[in-house]
């Protein structure tokens, strides 16, 4: 697989405090990376060496196969950092025209990509009279521009409304169906889950899992049962040996399992026993629930 | 390097405020034609400036040069603001994430500055060999073309002054507070020639140290032509004053001004590298 980016043993430190401790993973084309982690674990840090922007203190970190500088390799990367940054007093166009200048590509996909974004009406006014939302859209517009080998986000939903956070999603999930790569930093594990299929998880500056969201953790999944019978149902659950910690919370029960085991001979099993169930579904751990088990058990 | 000059461009020709600053700049730069106009009709006493010699041949070079430079302040506030700017807006973080280089970034700010400074330069040879043609009264190719030095001081003083000013928008980061510490900066100069030469070595030493700080480098390139008029140098022989001042340009003093210029382009570049932003 091509190789988009490869960082290695990055580290950086302010003064006394290091944001950023001896931090390696690789970037792979064609998939949808989330950079996870609490406020103040390096997410911005990291992305900003990788731009260009942030001095690194040691370590490496090469664009695409390591032979072209990183403001050349930036030219075929589209960013957006925190807020979006853009001359308050030009308007759509003449904003995008400037990129397309310091990119050096042609003017000729302004039109294509503010459509993209639906900022195409609103061409014509100062980017100050933007609404926050419109502000972080005519972002990506321009972190577009170059039909850029790689897109990468930096908390693009941040200080939104619902509505703005949907349309977000919406774009950076088109995006990601025409192929394109994406780094996609946020604190947001539902945003993560719901676009990602791989994800780098960070805590304070350290990388405590790289690789496919599925395998993060050695986990086989849980139910949640609901019955009348419920003492019964919990005696029984605990007697059995597929079943680790078993919980009951609100009159649901919720059973981890220690080995592969589908909800169908669970079913089949409990009503074997007398045990007729109201509610059952079988989930894998949420993103969310991963990533606070990982964090702890560091 | 036309591409670097271009994001300049768009930048600052799209600013209101920058292309206010600048169309003035170049009409006051034309306005010089305007003292052409000043006469005094009081009965007896009839003055008309144009006829005093102020815009003789080869010295309408040097005065010229001189009194337009006084308009470098007008430019001095673009340039900081369009400097400041880039860092209040966040801008130049964008910048660098689109793909220009800290080099690129510097270069295109400098290129405007030696832009800015060339396009006054031919300005004021043009508006000075137009007024010299019309009220000169020695039109002879060779004296039209003499003391022509006047005209690279101007050029390499604006340049100076200019990198002076992006080095403190980048320092400073906010134009009004870099503005101010151009003013500052200023009463420091003469502040230390004041101290050196009362505390530290004779005047005379002090004076030629003085010479070295870079704003009074740059304003030393073109010194006064005010005691050059004949007018003047009439008064002040009958007051018994001897009014002989050298008023050349030399060689080491555009040394000093290029390289304050070098110095201060180098700071901003060293600045903007070490800096995270």
């Amino acid at each position: 697989m091509e190789t988009i980016l490869n960082v290695s043993h990055l580290t950086k430190k302010f003064g006394y405090l290091t944001a950023v401790k001896d931090l390696s993973f690789t970037i792979e084309k064609g998939n949808v990376y989330g950079i996870l982690g609490p406020n103040g674990s390096g997410k911005s840090t990291t992305l900003g060496i990788i731009l260009n922007v942030v001095n690194r203190t040691s370590g490496d970190f090469s664009w695409f196969d390591g032979t072209t500088s990183t403001h050349d390799a930036l030219k075929k990367v589209g960013a957006i950092i925190e807020r979006p940054n853009f001359y308050p007093y030009m308007n759509a166009i003449q904003n995008l025209r400037l990129v397309c200048k310091i990119k050096n590509v042609p003017e000729t996909k302004i039109q294509e990509k503010l459509e993209l974004v639906g900022l195409w009406d609103r061409r014509n006014s100062k980017f100050k009279t933007y609404s926050l939302g419109m502000k972080q859209r005519m972002a990506i517009a321009s972190a577009l521009l170059n039909d850029p080998e790689i897109l990468i986000l930096d908390e693009p939903t941040n200080g939104l409304d619902p509505q703005g956070i949907h349309q977000i999603r919406e774009i950076i999930k088109k995006i990601a169906s025409q192929g394109t790569t994406i780094l996609l930093a946020s604190h947001l594990l539902d945003e993560v889950e719901k676009v990602c299929s791989h994800v780098i998880i960070l805590r304070k500056g350290e990388n405590l899992y790289s690789g496919p969201v599925d395998s993060m953790l050695a986990s086989h999944g849980f139910f949640e049962l609901r019955a009348t019978q419920m003492e019964q149902l919990q005696e029984l659950l605990k007697k059995n040996a597929s079943f680790g910690k078993i919980e009951n919370f609100n009159g649901t029960i919720t059973a981890y399992l220690k080995e592969e085991m589908d909800a169908e001979s669970l079913n089949k099993m409990l009503f074997d026993k007398g045990i007729v169930l109201s509610h059952l579904v079988k989930r894998k751990e949420s993103l969310e629930e991963q990533f606070l088990t990982l964090t702890k058990n560091q | 390097m036309l591409r670097l000059l271009q994001i300049e461009f768009i930048k600052l020709w799209n600013n209101r405020a920058s292309k206010v600053l600048i169309i003035s700049y170049f009409v006051l730069l034309t306005s010089i034609a305007l003292i052409a106009a000043i006469k005094f009709d009081i009965g007896p006493v009839q003055f008309h400036l144009a006829d005093q010699g102020i815009f003789n041949f080869p010295y309408i070079w040097h005065f010229n040069t001189f009194v337009t430079a006084l308009f470098k302040l007008f430019l001095a506030i673009v340039i900081v603001s369009m400097m400041s700017n880039e860092y209040s807006n966040k801008t130049i973080k964008q910048n660098l994430i689109d793909g220009l280089s800290k080099k690129e970034f510097i270069l295109s700010k400098v290129l405007t500055v030696i832009s800015f400074a060339l396009i006054s330069t031919v300005f004021v040879f043009a508006v000075s060999m137009i007024l010299g043609l019309v009220y000169s009264d020695y039109n002879e190719v060779s004296i039209i073309f003499s003391d022509m030095e006047f005209l690279p001081a101007f050029f390499f003083k604006l340049v100076g002054f200019f990198s002076f000013c992006l080095f403190l928008g980048i320092l400073v980061k906010r134009s009004a507070f870099a503005l101010g510490f151009l003013i500052l900066w200023t009463i420091l100069e003469q502040v230390a020639f004041g101290l050196l030469g009362w505390k530290v070595m004779s005047w005379e030493s002090a004076k030629a140290v003085k010479r070295f700080f870079p704003l009074e480098s740059m304003s030393n390139l073109i010194k006064e032509p005010f005691t050059r008029l004949s007018a003047v140098q009439n008064i002040g022989q009958q007051i018994g004053e001897d009014m002989k001042f050298d008023y050349h340009v030399y060689w080491y003093e555009f040394l000093v001004v290029i390289v304050w210029t070098a110095i201060f382009i180098y700071l901003s570049y060293a600045l903007l590298k070490k800096r995270d932003l």
